[in-house]
């Protein structure tokens, strides 16, 4: 009754699937260095808290249902907006003070914030999680011939995607995005036009972190909703960035997709070393594209 | 009076260190002489080379692998068991130095994440390391065939003697011509060149030196500790040295060891605490950042030792 | 400042030294400790962690607080599941702090490192959080026991039932650690025994967050049995997937192989059902276990799991057979432990072999249907109860010197 016969026929078949379900993460991994690379790209941080702000944006989800019952469609809106209101506070009252410095500071001072993010929701909720149930329109899968598609995962793709591609877009094709990255290029000299830098900058962090809640609303639930859960994805998603090329959001895109194709038939060949895949790739990369796939050379 | 006020807290220091173990739980103390080590040779690549390596713990760890199958499987005594772990860990950092060197800043620190995080994936499938349960039970055994190190004393001591000569290396590379020239690299690599220094072979050398001053202490723990785990690869472990030599001090002789000695204090006094350690551990940071980034001894030194204003302490250039 | 100053400050540096030292040392000479260990803040703290200290303060409290005329206290600390911090905490408290006994001990890695330090100090320790059945196996020591379950009583428990129920065909999803691997080859072991066959597995590397390929492959496997041999939120991720593809759905089963009660608390009835797993202590059981466990609920807001009720028994067993003993002295106290049936209302039928395990009765549950449960923490029915001698009974021989010959 299920598609798993036909998979029996080797390996055409078994292999797309596996390259079906490579896709699905690449779409988290892609979600998530978005973020990363959107700040990277103006404030010049490496925003270690990342991870721990992807978390939250599931422990969000998860306290809109458990206290107001609120459901995961409003979630969905209201996470990125609420955890992103957190990222511009970290912004206005820390990271603020370490313009001008070398970014390995602001590597070091998230890398801090989230330790504390996570020590202090690991005390709270303990380490085995939370349940969170996937909404009712979306439960059930489809038989594609080849596998049985959770409809979830299809809707990951699709809507992370989507987000992928207007991000890409407000960024590259509009005044907004132009400014952001003239920003970037030149404070001093836009600062001169009469924008108010400091108060871009703010904001680009603020969506950079809601960025990370969405893929958390999204991750909550496929996976248990954790206070370990960020901690685990953060340093693979720092290789997707540097690997795409730091700061360049089109990088960050295609080289969150391919990676997760990749450790998606690492996964079948050499499951054991699906983990460490990345690390020999980004070795690779920089050695070879110094400045990463796509980005600008150093 | 400046120089006065050295040889006092040298003096003071130096009592200190050969009575501690009857001040102190000896173990306690050589665990935080270890890290102070690897703190110390991380630093040299931080503070004086401008590089932030983000993979030390393939040399600590990587050492301390070599150094527990040597001394348990092969019988090697300890003290060529160390130095098996120390060479190690010098080959395995000229193999990372060649590819790593001609990156600076972020991209550095990546390209030594990423060799790091195999070596992790070398310690975890390679059969003779043991998965996660890592090399346990290594004899310490006798030094030179004559000291029983299971003697507690005589362990503190020979670990004493070891991150002495450790430091010793460290401050006498950093003070000799050789430490000049990377000092120069670091302040203005082009200029450096032009001057017909080779930058590329100064700066491999120095992470060598690193590498091997690290495997070192990694090697010393594994007899201290009577293993080797896959803990000490992990990549979380670079992370630590990174905090020690920030809260310590970037490029002060003493920042390294003091704050290694402050973070193992803390673990150990909040080891009952849970998940505040972290929430503690992660403020550190966070205040360290902001606040004094010369770190303890950068900040504090230059008052205690009577000098009306300190050099400034170098903090880790931009690339 | 003046050169006064100067030497002034090192000296004050030496005397706080000193005094800090000293203060150190200062531990009232008459009591008894016990030491437990525990994952207090990472993966596996909810199963053992905070919980674990109340239990063997309870345990302590129960005994009446004193033994041979000394105050009993309960230390505790968090070994953040590193084998390193693990045996420096542990030494300390061996050699410094007069702890007599340590206990909990989550995590292989932290057991097996432990074990070391106890048997060069001479102290006892009894485990109840790790695992692998090589603590007593190639690695026993002498006064140590292995209290609450281990990989072989698990792999007996879950791996015989299935296999007689008409699992004969396996399919593993393995952690690719130490204990993923243990837990992996002693279930082969009883699966093969039992007359089933094992068609394939998947080494999963620890902490990976997505099981979906690996769920595809045990899936193409048509294996009738997905054996889970990882643990804690490996456990937790790969279970809810396997519910999201629709596994369950399609005929297949899977065993849990390491998965407490507090795993299927988080994941919720609804995708947890029908799971099979073995365990020791079930807190609904018999109206003592039910009187014990709200005792610990009114603490700690959960239900206890094995290991923390483990502990509870632990170290009354401990405090009885130093009373007994009249000593504190390791080998006397571990041979008064070996020499009674060990037998409460947590470890039932139970003796210590040689080797150091403790022999006792498991049970094999299964996690109940929404439908079927009353209560937030009514979770489980019980299936089985599997006699301790074949619960612990080693498919390949021990390899422990002390009863190999």
């Amino acid at each position: 009754m299920f598609s798993w016969l036909h998979i029996a026929m080797p390996p055409a078949p078994a292999l797309f699937a596996q390259l079906l379900v490579g896709l699905i993460n690449g779409s988290f991994y892609a979600l998530l260095s978005l973020g990363l690379a959107i700040i990277f790209g103006l404030l010049n941080i490496i925003n270690f808290a990342h991870g721990a702000q992807y978390m939250m944006g599931a422990f969000c989800a998860w306290f809109l249902l458990d206290w107001w019952g609120i459901g995961y469609w409003p979630a969905l809106v209201i996470a990125p907006f609420a955890v992103g209101a957190v990222g511009i506070a970290i912004e206005r009252l820390l990271l603020r003070r370490l313009a001008g410095l070398d970014h390995l500071y602001g590597l070091l001072l998230t890398f801090g914030l989230a330790l504390v993010i996570e020590g202090l929701f690991r005390q709270r909720y303990g380490s085995s999680g939370l349940p969170y149930t996937i909404p009712a329109e979306l439960i059930g899968g489809k038989n594609l011939g080849f596998m049985f598609l959770p409809v979830y995962r299809g809707w990951v793709v699709v809507f992370s995607l989507t987000v992928c591609l207007a991000t890409w877009f407000v960024i590259e094709r509009t005044r907004l995005g132009a400014l952001l990255r003239a920003a970037t290029e030149n404070a001093t000299l836009v600062q001169a036009f009469g924008i108010d830098v400091p108060r871009l900058v703010t904001l680009t962090y603020g969506a950079g972190v809601a960025l990370a809640a969405l893929a958390g609303v999204l991750a909550a639930p496929i996976y248990q909703v954790s206070p370990l859960m960020g901690a685990n994805i953060i340093i693979v998603v720092f290789a997707v960035v540097v690997i795409g090329g730091m700061g360049s959001i089109l990088g960050a895109i295609v080289s969150g997709f391919a990676l997760g194709l990749i450790e998606g038939l690492t996964k079948v060949f050499y499951p054991e070393a699906s983990n460490t895949i990345i690390f020999v790739i980004m070795a690779l990369v920089l050695l070879v594209k110094p400045a990463g796939l796509f980005g600008r050379a150093a | 009076m400046s120089r006065r006020a050295g040889l006092w807290w040298s003096i003071a220091l130096i009592a200190l260190a050969l009575a501690a173990p009857f001040l102190f739980y000896p173990v306690f103390v050589m665990r935080a002489l270890c890290l102070a080590l690897f703190a110390c040779a991380f630093d040299l690549l931080l503070g004086y080379v401008g590089l932030l390596s983000f993979g030390h713990a393939a040399f600590y760890g990587g050492a301390a692998y070599v150094t527990a199958h040597c001394v348990k499987v092969w019988g090697f005594p300890p003290e060529l068991g160390i130095v098996a772990g120390a060479a190690a860990a010098a080959l395995l950092g000229s193999v990372f130095g060649w590819l790593a060197i001609r990156r600076q800043g972020i991209y550095f620190a990546m390209i030594t994440l990423a060799l790091a995080q195999m070596v992790a994936f070398f310690a975890l499938q390679a059969p003779f390391t043991g998965g996660e349960d890592g090399i346990q039970a290594v004899p310490r055994g006798r030094l030179l065939g004559l000291i029983d190190l299971n003697h507690p004393l005589a362990m503190y001591y020979f670990v004493l003697a070891m991150f002495v000569v450790g430091f010793a290396i460290v401050r006498r590379a950093v003070n000799s011509p050789f430490g000049q020239v990377i000092t120069a690299i670091r302040e203005n690599e082009p200029r450096a060149v032009s001057l017909g220094y080779r930058a590329e072979r100064y700066k491999l050398l120095a992470f060598v030196l690193s590498a091997a001053l690290a495997g070192l202490a990694g090697a010393t723990k594994c007899l201290v500790l009577q293993f080797a785990a896959l803990s000490d690869v992990d990549w979380t472990t670079s992370g630590e040295v990174v905090l020690m030599t920030l809260v310590g001090g970037v490029g002060t002789p003493l920042g390294p060891v003091v704050g290694a000695f402050v973070i193992v204090t803390m673990e150990n006094y909040l080891a009952q605490a849970g998940s505040w350690v972290t929430v503690i551990e992660g403020l550190i940071f966070i205040v360290c950042v902001l606040t004094f980034r010369r770190g303890i001894v950068g900040v504090i030194a230059p008052c205690l030792t009577g000098r009306a204003a300190a050099p400034p302490a170098p903090e880790p250039s931009p690339p | 400042m003046n050169g006064r100053f100067a030497a002034v400050l090192p000296a004050a540096l030496l005397a706080a030294a000193l005094l800090v030292a000293g203060g150190a040392g200062a531990q009232s000479p008459d009591a008894v400790r016990i030491g437990v260990l525990a994952d207090m803040s990472s993966l596996y703290a909810d199963l053992g962690g905070p919980g674990s200290t109340v239990a063997v303060q309870m345990a302590v409290d129960d005994f009446g607080g004193s033994v041979l005329g000394k105050k009993i206290e309960v230390v505790s600390a968090d070994h953040q599941n590193k084998p390193d911090v693990a045996s420096s905490i542990a030494r300390q408290w061996f050699d410094e702090k007069g702890v007599q006994m340590i206990t909990d001990l989550t995590t292989s890695s932290v057991a097996l490192a432990v074990q070391e330090v106890a048997r060069a100090d001479n102290k006892v320790i009894l485990v109840n959080g790790a695992a692998s059945s090589d603590l007593t196996g190639k690695a026993c020591a002498p006064t140590s026991v292995h209290w609450t379950y281990d990989t072989v009583s698990l792999a007996n428990g879950t791996g015989a039932a299935v296999v007689k129920a008409g699992g004969d065909s396996w399919f593993f999803i393995t952690a690719d650690y130490a204990f993923g691997h243990a837990l992996e080859r002693d279930t082969t072991a009883v699966v093969e025994a039992n007359g089933g066959k094992v068609l394939g597995a998947v080494n999963v590397p620890l902490n990976t967050a997505d099981f979906s390929s690996f769920l595809l492959q045990a899936q193409q496997s048509k294996a009738k049995i997905i054996g889970l041999a990882n643990a804690g939120g490996d456990a937790i991720n790969s279970i809810k997937q396997a519910a999201e593809f629709g596994i369950v759905a399609g005929g297949q089963k899977l065993a849990g192989l390491l998965v407490f009660v507090s795993d299927v608390h988080s994941l919720g009835l609804q995708t947890a059902q029908g799971l099979q797993l073995t365990e020791a202590f079930y807190w609904d059981q018999d109206d003592k276990t039910r009187a014990w466990s709200k005792r610990f609920f009114d603490k700690t807001h959960k239900e206890p799991t094995m290991v923390q009720a483990g502990n509870y028994s632990a170290t009354m067993h401990y405090l009885e057979a130093v009373k007994a003993a009249g000593s504190l002295d390791s080998a006397a106290v571990i041979k008064e432990l070996k020499s009674k049936p060990i037998d409460d209302f947590i470890i039932r039928n139970g003796h210590i072999h040689d080797d150091g395990s403790l022999v006792h009765d498991m049970y094999l549950y299964e996690v109940k249907k929404p439908t079927e449960s009353t209560a937030e923490w009514d979770l489980y029915k019980l299936i089985a109860t599997i006699p301790g001698d074949q619960a612990f009974k080693r498919p390949r021989g021990n390899e422990c010197p002390a009863v190999k010959g």
